[in-house]
């Protein structure tokens, strides 16, 4: 089996890995960068808790072959805070309990930050169905929405 | 401690909503969940499943994986010692088939090696020859006489004779003259109901990080809510002493008491004892749904009579569960909650469970209660509309209070229950006006809520920073509440106080983190052990002042002499005294050991607006609010936060949500696309409005709050469904295609 | 398993037909990979056609648009041109899973996927688009009607690749739509689906249609009588009625853990009626 040599930048950062030709880009991150922040919840594009940015686009990174990172941007919940400075949306969530178990906060974070970047005053509405493809299972979808908003109101001030 | 004008408590940080301690950890993406860890040496392992719902296990040959190169290790049931004890030996049978597979996705094998790839290869190389057996899935079919069995010979000394062998438990419950008492009756409404298993739908699937030294020591790392619980049941299947296993609890993605249990860890450590390397294993999310623990499924039929002033003479249910194919006792909780939540002369539940060829039931918040009280607050809505009765009214007149002797045996204590009742009867929801197609559904619901064992140790540092040491792994954001009651009870901000979670080699034994019993017990424990820190202080206190320890006190955060004889001293707070505690005696420390009782019952009543698109059958949620007791809402946003999750699973279980098997006993949805649990889109906002009646058995009030949640949105949601098409439904989940079949034949 | 990422069409249909063992396209992933991770595929071969020339496009061309076969949902639903010209069309195509699937998704790779339920597909065939194909004797065209020949079955012989579809310009007075039926809101396998595109006159008749139901047969299904119930009418209910009743008629989908045979009957023709009359108007019809 030939494996791949890819060369790649993650959070800003320029990264290079080897992987096996059928190794998604979720296994790379999490087995070979130790970047564990992306979860895998389903491995099918179901849940949204391995989601990342790829050149922009939020994306299952389940669903995205290791291979095709090369020279590609790749944007995880590890690149949202820069030092130890919270991105707003990370505080909101902190300050509205909009977490229980955590588990699918980071693939939701990823996501909704993509749309306040295309979409800095979005409905409630919009909000749910952007993020229809980030399951949770613990909040029931309240507090996300709120913190978001919240979120977008501070960002849109600043 | 300070009192308002009526002597009552003033909380000054219980009831506050401060950040959670895991908080930045969560949002960075740096926590650490059971998948995210890795070790030197590592070994993937992997799990061969049954194709089979019943079959023989005829011949296991292993001999083409272990040549595989990379293969360093594979298991089957040969390499668990047999167990005597019958709940070890099921568990231990269904973490590793043991001659006979039981369902679709049953353990058979297992390998470690030294990649994914390689492991996935030797699991395909694995011979097993299986000589497949009738199966069945549904469980009023494995009641009957001619069902294929599933095992024989389990059946409780509760079975009468003669029952076919499926039948496991029965149970029954309640008091007062049945007949009579429907004599009595203007309306009697009999009806029957099927609710479909489901599944707690945790995102994060099962993992675990096991090794064992040569020595027989073991370590594990796991998602679990209870590593205590973990470290019993591993450390006997594994034959090895408890003190030898040292189990860590990860951070966990989701439990709902589906982790509570163990599927693949024993398999972790006995690859890791067999390859003398650390082994890794993770579940695929099929896995999770074919070979963990969903709820049970139910048949119930229920019988209520009830005056035309609304007033239930008599109640009956029967209950047939099924928790799969090990026996299973959630049928007890359920027959014991159906009619909790009334005040009647005359009750009976009877239950039964019954096994079928499906994976072994596991909790899933409030085990066994959601689908008796479905059935019930059917029935009694049913009644409502046909004697044109204002549903809540109904309830208010026949809901227990204080002094009720329950239907399941206790008499109730302070409950609040009526004050849920009236708080809704005042909402704005109850009286918004609904438009075509539209209906608004109500259910009550209850939870017994539970103690148990649990222990706490509370260390006063140096710097006056104080750390709290409890056994309970985080669900719902617990470790800020018990910070706060640590810092309520030592009178010392919430910011210097920090609650750990500890390993089975740091502390006493902790049951498993269920029955809503973690802000109630290890609160508790908290308290107790903050008390105890206290006693040693103000004795410390006592011995700086030269006085008598019976003459100092604890007041805000700081030793006082207690009253004007003891000597005029100026306070000594806990960081002066802290300070100096290495010359006063050493370190400082309170802790506590108990078996907690006196959890309090938390009633909650859901309100819920739909609408049904009569042309497809979709619904719709308009409108949600959720009405709970809290007893004392320590942090109020996440007791919103329990509310509001557990009503979401509630409506899904209730509108779409079930484990499919087709006719040849296999499961059909074992992913998140076809098992539909609610996304964003699909849900309102979630209104949580908390009462506060204190539970005395608490010092601040505390009552369990997680699972309740879950128990009032099926009839809530099927109440509304119902009023809004004018068909009574009888069926969980009320997915459009069954709206749809109600409406056409309604005609 | 090797991975190859040609720069030409050509290349990337010399590849598939050189290829003894499995081969398959990536574009999008979105069905491959989780193929891959069931183990329903085992793939000697994955041709990624990301990097060829124009297959990110989307171009005006002869009044429509050339869609580049690597166009994502997401980029397509971004275009307002093609918004703009065929609704229906992005409806379809921006339907197919959440947020992070339309980054990835692409309208031929949901195509080609061949899955009776493919969400691009019913509006495609009901604008009567045309995927250009490439292969290793050249380059052909093909209705999209023809390409779906069964569920996971579709008309491309071995080393040939779509590279892109041809979206016809709109005649004046025209309008499309389409709608599906799920059981979420979001976040499922349709259980069956319409697309409807009308032609009217002046006088708000219907001149032309098409009525094209997914999910409720082995392929997507073209269902000529539904079309005729509404020619020369104004969408009144008979119309509409008999629209419905045609396209039950032309059902015959299966008993599965998403439907029933006799709620995707009964739905596609519910889909159907509601699909024309957003597509009468955008027309510019009046009912």
């Amino acid at each position: 089996m030939k494996t791949i040599h890819v060369a790649t930048t993650v959070n800003g950062d320029a990264v290079e890995f080897i992987c096996a030709p059928e190794e998604s880009l979720l296994d790379v991150l999490r087995n070979r960068l130790g970047l564990t922040g992306a979860k895998e919840g389903c491995g099918s594009g179901d849940c949204g808790a391995c989601s990342i940015t790829l050149d922009g686009r939020l994306v299952c990174s389940c669903l995205v072959l290791a291979a095709e990172a090369e020279g590609a941007e790749i944007g995880t919940i590890e690149g949202l805070a820069i030092g130890d400075a919270l991105h707003p949306l990370q505080q909101a969530f902190i300050d509205h309990a909009a977490l229980q178990c955590g588990i699918c906060t980071p693939g939701i974070l990823v996501a909704a930050k993509a749309l306040l970047e295309r979409n800095p005053d979005p409905t409630d509405t919009e909000i749910r169905y952007w993020l229809a493809g980030n399951l949770c299972r613990c909040t029931g979808y309240d507090k996300i929405i709120r913190a978001v908003q919240d979120a977008a109101k501070k960002m849109r001030a600043a | 401690m300070a009192l308002d004008p009526t002597g009552k408590r003033i909380f000054k940080v219980v009831g506050t909503r401060p950040p959670r301690p895991d908080g930045i950890d969560k949002v960075t993406g740096r926590a650490l969940y059971g998948a995210d860890v890795s070790a030197p040496g590592m070994l993937v392992g992997r799990i061969l499943r049954s194709p089979h719902p019943h079959a023989t296990i005829v011949a296991i040959d292993t001999s083409a994986a272990l040549a595989l190169a990379g293969v360093k290790a594979v298991v089957t049931a040969a390499d668990f010692a047999p167990q005597t004890d019958p709940t070890l030996r099921d568990i231990q049978d269904n973490c590793m088939a043991r001659g006979t597979v039981l369902y679709d996705g049953h353990a058979v094998a297992a390998v470690a090696a030294t990649t994914a790839a390689i492991a996935r290869a030797a699991l395909k190389l694995i011979k097993v020859t299986y000589a497949p057996l009738p199966h069945v899935t549904d469980v009023d079919a494995a009641m009957r006489a001619d069902a294929p069995v599933v095992q024989a010979g389990r059946a409780l000394e509760s079975v009468p004779a003669g029952m076919p062998d499926n039948v496991t438990h029965r149970c029954e419950f309640g008091h007062g003259d049945l007949d009579a008492a429907f004599g009595g009756a203007d309306l009697i409404v009999a009806r029957s109901f099927t609710t479909a298993a489901t599944h707690q739908g945790y995102i994060e699937p099962h993992a675990c990080l096991a090794s064992m030294t040569g020595d027989g020591k073991g370590d594990l790392w796991c998602c679990t809510q209870g590593q205590f619980n973990v470290r019993t049941i591993c450390a006997a299947l594994l034959g090895i002493e408890a003190s030898q296993l040292r189990v860590t609890a990860s951070e966990i993605g989701g439990g709902f008491g589906g982790k509570t249990n163990v599927f693949i860890e024993p398999v972790a450590l006995a690859l890791a004892r067999k390859s003398g390397r650390p082994v890794k294993i993770v579940m695929a999310r099929d896995e999770v749904f074919r070979a963990t623990g969903p709820t049970v499924s139910s048949s119930i039929d229920v019988k209520i009579g009830m005056t035309k002033s609304g007033r239930i003479t008599a109640a009956e249910a029967d209950l047939r569960y099924s928790g799969g194919a090990f026996p299973c006792l959630t049928i007890e909780m359920g027959a014991q909650a159906a009619f909790a939540a009334y005040d009647l002369a005359a009750v009976r539940t009877i239950g039964w469970n019954v096994l079928t060829n499906r994976p072994k039931e596991a909790a899933y918040r409030a085990p066994g209660a959601p689908q008796a009280i479905y059935a019930v607050e059917s029935v009694i809505d049913e009644a409502c509309q046909k004697l044109g009765l204002d549903p809540l009214e109904v309830r208010l007149i026949n809901a227990a209070k204080k002094g009720t002797k329950s239907s399941y045996g206790p008499t109730f204590d302070d409950i609040g229950l009526l004050a849920t009742l009236n708080a809704a009867k005042a909402h704005p929801h109850y009286r918004a006006p609904l438009g075509p197609h539209q209906g608004r559904g109500l259910s009550a619901g209850f939870w017994f809520n539970f103690g148990g064992n649990t222990c706490v140790s509370l260390n006063v540092n140096t710097d006056g920073t104080v750390g709290v040491t409890e056994g309970n792994p985080d669900i719902g954001g617990s470790r800020a509440a018990i910070s706060q009651m640590a810092a309520e009870e030592l009178g010392i901000p919430y910011a210097q106080v920090r609650t750990m979670i500890a390993d089975t080699a740091s502390l006493g034994y902790n049951d498993v983190t269920d029955g809503s019993r973690v802000t109630f017990a290890v609160g508790l424990a908290t308290i107790k052990a903050a008390q105890d820190a206290t006693r040693k202080m103000c004795a410390r206190a006592a011995r700086i002042w030269g006085i008598d320890p019976e003459a100092v006190e604890w007041v805000d955060g700081a030793a006082v002499p207690a009253g004007p004889n003891a000597g005029k001293f100026p306070p000594l707070t806990l960081a002066e005294i802290a300070a100096v505690s290495f010359q006063t005696g050493g370190p400082i420390a309170g802790h506590h050991e108990f078996n907690a009782d006196g959890a309090g019952v938390s009633f909650g009543v859901h309100l819920c607006d739909v609408e049904v698109d009569p042309e497809t059958g979709a619904t719709k949620v308009l409108r949600y609010t959720v009405f709970q007791d809290a007893g004392r809402a320590v942090h109020p946003a996440y007791v919103e936060g329990q509310m509001q999750g557990g009503a979401v699973q509630g409506i899904g279980w209730a509108l779409n949500e079930e484990y499919i098997y087709g006719p040849d006993g296999r499961l059909q949805n074992a992913g998140f696309l076809d098992y539909r649990v609610p996304v964003a889109s699909d849900l309102p906002m979630i209104e949580a409005v908390i009462l506060e009646i204190p539970n005395p058995g608490h010092p601040y009030g505390v009552r369990g709050v997680g699972e309740t949640p879950i128990v009032p949105p099926l009839a809530a949601v099927s109440n509304a469904v119902s009023r809004a098409i004018g068909v009574r439904m009888n069926r969980l989940p009320m997915s459009p295609p069954r709206v749809l079949a109600a409406l056409g034949a309604k005609g | 398993m090797r991975y190859a990422k040609p720069e030409t069409a050509t290349d990337a249909a010399r590849l598939l037909a050189a290829e003894p063992g499995v081969a398959r396209v990536l574009a999008g992933g979105t069905d491959l990979l989780v193929q891959l991770k069931a183990g329903l595929v085992e793939p000697d071969l994955i041709v990624d056609i990301k990097h060829i020339a124009g297959l990110r496009d989307i171009t005006p061309e002869a009044g429509g648009f050339r869609i580049g076969a690597a166009v994502s949902g997401a980029q397509l639903g971004e275009h307002a041109g093609v918004r703009a010209l065929w609704p229906g069309v992005v409806e379809g195509v921006t339907l197919i899973g959440s947020t992070q699937v339309q980054g990835r998704a692409t309208m031929a790779g949901n195509l080609c996927n061949g899955s009776p339920a493919a969400d691009s597909v019913p509006a495609l065939v009901a604008a009567g688009a045309v995927a250009q194909i490439a292969g290793p004797d050249g380059a052909r065209d093909c209705p999209v009607l023809e390409i779906p020949l069964g569920p996971g079955r579709i008309a491309l012989a071995k080393g040939e690749i779509i590279i892109s579809i041809l979206l016809p310009a709109r005649p004046a007075r025209s309008g499309d739509a389409y709608l599906r039926f799920t059981p979420r809101s979001e976040m499922d396998i349709g259980v069956a689906s319409a697309a409807v595109a009308l032609t009217l006159d002046d006088g708000g008749r219907v001149v032309a249609a098409r009525v094209v139901l997914g999910a409720v047969a082995p392929t997507v299904r073209l269902v000529a009588p539904a079309a005729e119930a509404l020619i020369g009418t104004r969408l009144e209910d008979g119309a509409l009625a008999a629209l419905a009743a045609a396209c039950s008629a032309a059902c015959s989908p299966i008993d599965d853990k998403r439907g029933t045979i006799a709620f995707r009957t009964e739905v596609a023709g519910v889909l159907a009626r509601r699909a024309a009359v957003i597509a009468y108007h955008r027309a510019g019809g009046r009912k």
